[in-house]
C-alpha cells in the first residue's frame, strides 16, 4: 500500500528526526511510502485563528497533493485530526471539494493508529529500555480515538515498562497560538503535567504530538529536570536509524 | 473587560489553584462514578435530542408552557434583557408591598443585577443559597462558578467573614457554619413576602417549573412567602414530565455526581385551598437577554445547554484560573462562548481564544455541545469583522501565504531553523525567544536539530 507521510511543519522545523522514524516503521510495516516536497502545513494555526479562507487554501493544497495515496499518515494526532475532522468541514458549501476531502479525511491515519490498526505491524525496531508514561495529546485523544494503540507499540518494546500517570488525558498547555496568547496559562498547565509526568516515575514521556513535546520539554528543563527524557513514540518505537 | 490581565494574576494564585484542585476532585471523580451507573452516550444524545426539539419549535412550546402555566394561576411575564427583570420584579414587589425577598440561585438574576436593582427599590434582596449567601455578605461579591458561587473561598476565610459579619465566636467545623448560616437565615425566611428563585427547567404540558437543589432553600423560597417570582431563560423549557426524567438521570450526575440531587421540586400553580403551602401569586419571568437571536444561528447548539457546570469542572484552564478571570456571569467553556454571544463579540474579544481547544468540555457535556467548535466558530466571526490586532492578522495572512509556496516556504524554514539554532548557542534549549516572548517567560523552548525534515531529505533522495 502506497501511504503518504505528512511530515508536520513542527517535525520538519524543529525535529527531523522523528520525520524519518516514522518514515522507517512505515517501511518496516510494507509500506510504500511517499513524501510529497511541497507539502507546507495542513492550515490548523489558520483554522483555529478565524482565518477560514486561509485554512481552506492550505487544505486544497494538501488534498491534491495526497489524495492519490491510499492513505495519509501524521506523526501527529492534531493535524490527523485536523485533516480527517475539520478539512470537510471547511468545503461544507463546495460539494465538489467536500467529496474531495472527506475522502482523504477517511484514509488519514495518525502514526500509532495505523501503525495497529490498518498496516498490523508487528515487529517494532527500538530497543529503548526503562520506565515510560505515554502523554494522550488532546486532539489524537477526542477527535480520533488514539488511547490503546501507541500502549499497544509500546508493550512489543521488550524493554519498555509503561506506567501510567495522573491525569494522562489531561492537556499539557500547548493549545497552539495559546501558548504565546496567554503564555501564563500556558506555562501553568505544562507544569501540571510536568508534575504528574515525575510523580509517575517514569525515565521518559512519550507522546505523539510535536506541541505537547515543546511544551513539556521545555516545562522539565525549566523546572530543572534535566533527566526526563522526552520522546515521540516514532522516536521510540524506530529506535537509532 | 481584561481577562488577561485578569488570567495572568489568577494563572500566579497558586492558592486559588489549590481550592479549584479540591473543587475539581469533588465534581470530577464524583461525575465519572455517577455516570458510569447509566448508559451515559444513550442518555446524552436523548437529552440532546430533547432540547433540539424544544429549541425547534421554542415558539410553540412557551406558548403552551403559558397556556398551562396560567391556567394553574401562574401568570408569565416576558423580559427583553436584564433591564426589563429588574422592572418586572421590582414592580411585582411594589404591587404586593414587598419589603424583603428571599432568594434561591439564579444566574438570571446575575445577568439582570437584580440585587442591586431591588435595593434601590427599597426591597432587602437576601440570598439563600449557602454560597450566594457568603458571597452577598461579603459586600456583594460576584461568583465564579455557576452551581458552586463560593468555590474560590477556603473554609478558613468563610469563617473570617462569618466572624466578622455575625458577631459569633469563629466555628471551625464546616457543619456548625452552616448551622450558624441557617440560624441568621431562618429569620430572613420566615419574614420575606416574595421568594425568588431561577429554574432548572419548564415543563410546558404541566406549565411546572422544576427546582435541582441541595440544601432545602429552594423549598423555603418558593412556598413560605405568599409570592413566589421564577426567574428563567426561555430555552428552558422542555415539552413533558417523562422529558424532565431523563433530563434528570444526567443533570444531578453531569453537575455534582449525584444520582439524584437533595432536592428535586417540580412546583405546579399558586396554592389551592386544599394546600397547607405554597404561593398565592406565582409569577414566571421568561427572559430573552440574547437567547432568542441565537435560535437559527450558527450558535444555536448553545441553547442546549442546562447549566450543569461539567464544562467548566473538566476545564484546564478554569482549573488554573477559576471564574472571576471570565469577567461576567458565566465562566468556563460555556461562559467562554455566553459572555461574546450575550455582551458583544467585541466586549469579550478575548474569551473565545482562552482556550487551548482540548475538548474536554466537548466531551463531558451532557447534551452534546461542540463547545470548542462554537469557540472556533466566534474566532472566525472577530476575524470577518475586523476585531483581532492587526499584527497577528498580518502575521497569519503572511505565513498562509508563504504556506502555499513550497519554495519559498522551504527557504525561509531553512533560514529561521538556523536562527533557532543560532539563538540556542549550542545548548539544547532557547531560553529567551525575542519572537515568542510569553513562550520563554514560563519555561524553554527545545531548540531544534539544525537542518530541515525537508533539507535532509531532499538531499538523501537527491
Amino acid at each position: 500500500m502506497r501511504v503518504g507521510l505528512f511530515v508536520t511543519c513542527l517535525v520538519d522545523l524543529l525535529r527531523p528526526r522523528i520525520g524519518f522514524a516514522a518514515l522507517r516503521l512505515l517501511e518496516a510495516a510494507g509500506c510504500e511510502v511517499v513524501v510529497p516536497e511541497s507539502q507546507t502545513c495542513c492550515g490548523q494555526p489558520a483554522w483555529n485563528s478565524g482565518d477560514r479562507r486561509a485554512a481552506r487554501l492550505l487544505a486544497e493544497k494538501a488534498i491534491a497533493e495526497f489524495e492519490g495515496c491510499d492513505y495519509l499518515v501524521a506523526p501527529s494526532g492534531s493535524c490527523a485530526g485536523m485533516i480527517r475532522a475539520h478539512y470537510p468541514e471547511l468545503f461544507a458549501d463546495d460539494p465538489a471539494w467536500h467529496e474531495r476531502a472527506a475522502a482523504l479525511g477517511s484514509r488519514t491515519y495518525e502514526l500509532s493508529d495505523f501503525l495497529v490498526a490498518v498496516a498490523k505491524l508487528d515487529k517494532v525496531p527500538g530497543d529503548f529500555t526503562g520506565t515510560v508514561t505515554y502523554h494522550d495529546s488532546c486532539s489524537g485523544l477526542r477527535e480520533l480515538g488514539v488511547k490503546a494503540q501507541p500502549r499497544a507499540l509500546l508493550a512489543k518494546l521488550p524493554g519498555v515498562t509503561l506506567t501510567e500517570m495522573d491525569g494522562a488525558e489531561e492537556c499539557c498547555g500547548f493549545g497552539g497560538a495559546f501558548a504565546v496568547k496567554f503564555g501564563d496559562i500556558s506555562a501553568r498547565l505544562a507544569e501540571k503535567k510536568c508534575e504528574n509526568v515525575r510523580a509517575s516515575g517514569a525515565d521518559a514521556v512519550v507522546l505523539g504530538d510535536l506541541g505537547c513535546m515543546l511544551s513539556i520539554e521545555g516545562k522539565l528543563r525549566r523546572l530543572g529536570d534535566e533527566k526526563t527524557r522526552v520522546l515521540h513514540i516514532a522516536e521510540i518505537l524506530a529506535g537509532e536509524p | 473587560m481584561h481577562f488577561k490581565a485578569r488570567a495572568s494574576a489568577a494563572a500566579a494564585d497558586k492558592a486559588l489553584q489549590a481550592k479549584l484542585a479540591t473543587a475539581k476532585g469533588l465534581f470530577v471523580e464524583g461525575r465519572r462514578r455517577a455516570v458510569a451507573e447509566i448508559d451515559l452516550e444513550a442518555t446524552r444524545e436523548a437529552s440532546k435530542a430533547i432540547r433540539n426539539r424544544c429549541i425547534a419549535n421554542l415558539d410553540l412550546w412557551l406558548e403552551r408552557f403559558e397556556e398551562e402555566a396560567t391556567r394553574r394561576g401562574g401568570q408569565v411575564l416576558w423580559a427583553r434583557d436584564g433591564a426589563e427583570i429588574c422592572r418586572l420584579v421590582v414592580d411585582i414587589a411594589r404591587r404586593h408591598g414587598v419589603r424583603k425577598a428571599i432568594k434561591s440561585k439564579s444566574m438570571l438574576s446575575e445577568e439582570a443585577g437584580l440585587n442591586a436593582a431591588l435595593e434601590a427599590a427599597g426591597v432587602q434582596p437576601v440570598e439563600t443559597d449557602l454560597g450566594e449567601y457568603i458571597l452577598q455578605i461579603n459586600g456583594n461579591e460576584s461568583p465564579s462558578h455557576i452551581i458552586a458561587p463560593a468555590i474560590h473561598k477556603t473554609k478558613e476565610e468563610v469563617a473570617e467573614l462569618f466572624e466578622r459579619v455575625h458577631g459569633k465566636p469563629r466555628k471551625t467545623d464546616i457543619g456548625e457554619m452552616t448551622r450558624e448560616a441557617r440560624e441568621m437565615l431562618r429569620a430572613h425566611f420566615l419574614s420575606a413576602d416574595m421568594g425568588i428563585s431561577g429554574g432548572n427547567f419548564l415543563v410546558a404540558e404541566t406549565g411546572s417549573v422544576a427546582l435541582v437543589t441541595n440544601e432545602g432553600n429552594g423549598r423555603m423560597v418558593t412556598t413560605l412567602p405568599k409570592v413566589h417570582v421564577v426567574i428563567t431563560g426561555v430555552e428552558k423549557v422542555i415539552p413533558t414530565l417523562e422529558d424532565l426524567a431523563t433530563l434528570m438521570r444526567i443533570l444531578p450526575r453531569s453537575a455534582t455526581g449525584q444520582t439524584i440531587s437533595n432536592y428535586f421540586s417540580v412546583l405546579t400553580g399558586v396554592k389551592r385551598p386544599e394546600d397547607t403551602d405554597g404561593p398565592e401569586h406565582l409569577y414566571f419571568i421568561l427572559v430573552d437577554n440574547g437567547r432568542v437571536d441565537l435560535v437559527g444561528s450558527g450558535f444555536q447548539d448553545m441553547l442546549r445547554c442546562i447549566r450543569c457546570a461539567a464544562c467548566m469542572n473538566h476545564c484546564p484552564v478554569y482549573q488554573t484560573i477559576g471564574g472571576h478571570a471570565y469577567g461576567w456571569v458565566y465562566p468556563g467553556p460555556m461562559g467562554a462562548v455566553l459572555t461574546p454571544l450575550f455582551v458583544g463579540l467585541e466586549n469579550a474579544i478575548d474569551l473565545p481564544h482562552a482556550a487551548t481547544l482540548c475538548n474536554q468540555c466537548g466531551v463531558v457535556c451532557p447534551v452534546k455541545i461542540p463547545l470548542p467548535d462554537l469557540m472556533r466558530k466566534l474566532r472566525e466571526q472577530q476575524v470577518e469583522r475586523g476585531l483581532r490586532p492587526w499584527g497577528e492578522r498580518a502575521a497569519l495572512t503572511f505565513w498562509a501565504w508563504l504556506a502555499r509556496h513550497p519554495a519559498l516556504y522551504g527557504l525561509a524554514a531553512k533560514l529561521g531553523v538556523r536562527y533557532l539554532s543560532w539563538l540556542a548557542g549550542g545548548e539544547d534549549r532557547i531560553r529567551i525567544l525575542g519572537i515568542a516572548p510569553a513562550w520563554t517567560d514560563g519555561r524553554d523552548f527545545p531548540a531544534p536539530e539544525g537542518r530541515t525534515f525537508r533539507e535532509l531529505y531532499s538531499e538523501k533522495h537527491r
